[in-house]
């Protein structure tokens, strides 16, 4: 007597995933997402959400710069600096374009600034965020 | 630029309650309501913290 043969129902059987699934790879989602604020998103063809994770991403950034906070590098020897140099480094393009132009190198004086600081490194992780769910919603484990 | 704290409160919640409305949630009502909750969230306990840092020192 033949017996029939059942597959597992699991996370990630190719059987669930729907033909909606983006063609996008979810690793080209996840780089460009973290290299231009909002990209993965703008890749996997969701407009409006690329549109208002780069303006909050950019805008927080721009606001940090503008109220002259500081961009850390890397090797400086103090954690602090590091954990600040790693949510920096979220910003991707940003953060190069920022150290290139020499953006966030004054000391900071004033508790504003230290508020700049903070808006920069959040603008990086916030963009680790957003990388994360484009890597997410291309490879279908998010669905919309 | 200089800019108040209290506006500096508004601009940090209001940028991070966009992304985490969009990235928490799947369905764009359920964005907003997400991101209006944290927006909430985020003013209101800073108001809040401060009423009891002014209540310490006073």
């Amino acid at each position: 007597m033949p017996t029939k043969v059942q597959y597992p129902l699991v996370a990630g059987d190719k059987g669930l995933v729907d033909d909606s699934t983006s063609r996008v790879s979810p690793a080209i989602a996840f780089i460009a997402g973290w290299l231009i604020p909002g990209a993965g998103h703008l890749l996997l063809g969701k407009w409006i959400r690329a549109a208002l994770l780069m303006a909050s991403i950019v805008g927080m950034f721009a606001i940090g710069i503008a109220l002259q906070g500081k961009i850390y590098s890397a090797n400086t020897g103090e954690p602090l600096d590091m954990l600040g140099f790693a949510g920096d480094l979220g910003s991707g393009i940003l953060y190069g374009l920022a150290r290139f132009l020499g953006w966030g190198q004054a000391p900071v004086l004033v508790a504003v600034a230290d508020y700049g600081t903070k808006f920069i490194v959040v603008a990086g992780l916030l963009n680790i965020v957003a990388a994360v769910d484009a890597h997410s919603l291309a490879s279908g484990r998010k669905r919309t | 630029m200089t800019i108040s704290h209290f506006s500096a409160v508004l601009l940090f919640s209001l940028f991070t309650s966009v992304v985490f409305g969009i990235t928490q949630r799947a369905e764009p009502k359920m964005m907003m309501r997400f991101g209006a909750y944290c927006f909430v969230l985020f003013v209101g306990g800073t108001i809040a913290a401060s009423w009891v840092m002014w209540l310490i020192k006073h």
